[in-house]
């Protein structure tokens, strides 16, 4: 190192002492622009550098975006995947206990509204079997349920309890076939047994082809069968139908139209009344009469308010029987050719003298009006 | 080797000694050939062709065989013209440090005593310098000065047939070490 400093020490102080020089020459001069050159040489000199390293910054800056923050996003795009994931579970969380929290507020409306006393209990469980139309409540025979009780929604019954836990019951749904319940239709009181069939619809018997029941109409229960209370709601009628020997009505059963979850023991129950039918068209809303005609409200007309027609064919009618009367004229007696009634005539004013023919000495007819000149600009 | 080549360039240890100047000549004689400069040419207008800075700047850069010595000497003398002149500091600055650089490197091969060789670098180093000069003027300063290539090498021929007296009536003020 000091060999190569003393080899090039002559060379290396000429440059340094010109450099030296070249400084204070342009700390002296100044451009056309009233720069100093050495500020221009400065910029000059260093705006390059300046560019390089800007460049180089903003490369690396882009690279750190485009490479290591995009490395970043994928985790973060992972992150947020599982996020919206956990969200949508929770969402659907969410969208279940508040229906969870309307059934439960139903439930609970029912349970106040109707004069039985009630359990609400929870469907824990089914039973094994593909055929099987029976679940398990977690409510038993510690909680008052006993084998025999109705169990229902507010939409409708659900079933009974056919067999009772001390810390469960078993409940034998409305579509299991072994199932039977009383029940009265609603708008002709047609009473039939529902029987379950094993699917989603269940079957009114002992009902006889001669009973009026049409489809919609609603089946409540009877109260005959000594376990639901009367005037429960069991279902609409589907398909009503002729039999042999009886009638073949089909309808849904209410109370499983929702899906179950919770449901109501019927521990003390009380009979309802049937509603009555609701009216076809009671609930139609109907708007008040339009109020009357501007024309007829002014009394511009001849008949105004006074229950002239509504049209101006009607009213001109009118006006001509009208003249026709004061002119002691009736339309469709007179024989063919005879004089029409003058209808230039008011109703009021009387009949002018017959006009003499022309040329008798008379009036002469008026004299047609003058056309009158254009107005001038 | 000719007798020619022989007698210019240095080839025993008697030739290459260091030949060194009183101290008060390194000072005296710089500012003496920079006040001819400045006040000579107010008498005489046709003295202001010569260019005795630069001549006393070859010769004691040519009398040093240092580099660095003669670079310092053009330096110095350099930055006194230029205080005292219209133009910014640096410029004669520049072009004599450069010539007592490469005044000093030739003084170092050949044998400067020689009056051919002295009024060859006269004539040289005059007209280097006005063409660096020139050039700086027009590079750094930005100046659209002219050069007359004619005149020019009359007036190196001038200077160097001066450098030739001159240096030899310096050569009288110098002590041998």
């Amino acid at each position: 190192m000091d060999s190569l400093l003393n080899r090039y020490r002559n060379i290396t102080v000429l440059l340094l002492v010109i450099f030296a020089q070249l400084v204070l020459l342009a700390y002296q001069v100044k451009s056309n622009q009233d720069v100093r050159l050495i500020r221009i040489w400065a910029v000059t000199g260093v705006t390059p550098v300046a560019r390089i390293i800007e460049g180089l910054r903003s490369g690396a800056v882009r690279l750190l975006e485009d490479y290591v923050l995009l490395h970043d996003s994928v985790g973060e795009n992972r992150r947020l995947k599982a996020e919206l994931g956990r969200l949508k579970m929770e969402n659907q969380q969410l969208k279940s206990e508040l229906e969870t929290a309307e059934r439960v507020k139903a439930l609970s409306l029912f349970q106040t509204r109707t004069p039985s006393r009630t359990a609400v209990a929870r469907i824990i469980g089914t039973g094994t079997g593909a055929n099987s139309r029976v679940v398990f409540v977690d409510r038993g025979s510690s909680s008052g349920l006993m084998k025999g009780m109705a169990v229902v929604t507010p939409d409708g019954i659900v079933g009974k309890v056919i067999a009772a836990y001390p810390i469960t019951a078993q409940v034998l749904l409305v579509t299991d076939p072994t199932f039977a319940a009383g029940v009265i239709s609603q708008k002709h009181r047609v009473h039939g047994i529902l029987k379950g069939l094993g699917h989603s619809s269940c079957l009114v018997d002992y009902v006889q082809n001669e009973e009026p029941v049409e489809p919609g109409e609603w089946f409540y229960t009877s109260g005959d069968d000594g376990v639901f209370p009367k005037g429960l709601p069991a279902g609409t009628v589907t398909v009503s139908r002729p039999g042999n020997p009886l009638k073949q009505i089909y309808l849904v059963p209410a109370g499983l139209g929702h899906g179950l979850e919770e449901v109501l023991i019927i521990l003390e129950g009380v009979h309802q009344p049937i509603p009555e039918p609701q009216a076809a068209g009671s609930e139609v809303q109907l708007l008040p009469p339009p109020p009357p005609d501007q024309f007829q409200a002014a009394g511009s007309g001849p008949q105004a308010g006074a229950g002239a027609p509504g049209t101006e064919a009607d009213r001109l009618r009118e006006r001509y029987k009208q003249i026709g009367e004061a002119q002691n004229h009736k339309f469709g007696e007179g024989p063919p050719g005879a004089k029409p009634p003058d209808f230039n005539l008011q109703p009021g004013q009387p009949p002018a003298s017959q006009p003499r023919p022309s040329g008798s000495g008379g009036q002469p007819p008026p004299a047609p009006p003058k056309p009158q000149p254009p107005p001038n600009p | 080797m000719t007798e020619w080549s022989d007698r210019i360039l240095l080839g025993s240890a008697r030739e290459t000694r260091v030949t060194r100047y009183r101290r008060w000549g390194l000072i005296v004689i710089p500012l003496a050939a920079i006040l001819f400069q400045v006040y000579v040419p107010l008498f005489v207008q046709f003295l202001s062709y010569l260019e005795l800075p630069l001549l006393v700047t070859v010769y004691f850069a040519l009398l040093r065989r240092s580099p660095i010595g003669g670079m310092l000497v053009g330096t110095a003398i350099g930055l006194v013209q230029d205080s005292l002149s219209h133009q910014p500091i640096g410029m004669f600055g520049i072009v004599k440090t450069l010539v007592g650089y490469f005044a000093a490197s030739i003084g170092m091969r050949f044998d400067v005593e020689h009056f051919v060789i002295r009024f060859l670098l006269g004539l040289f180093f005059f007209l280097f310098h006005q063409f660096l000069y020139w050039a700086l003027a027009r590079a750094l300063l930005g100046q659209q000065v002219g050069i007359d290539v004619r005149q020019t090498f009359f007036m190196g021929l001038l200077n160097a047939a001066v450098a030739v007296s001159l240096f030899h009536i310096l050569d009288k003020l110098k002590e041998r070490v």
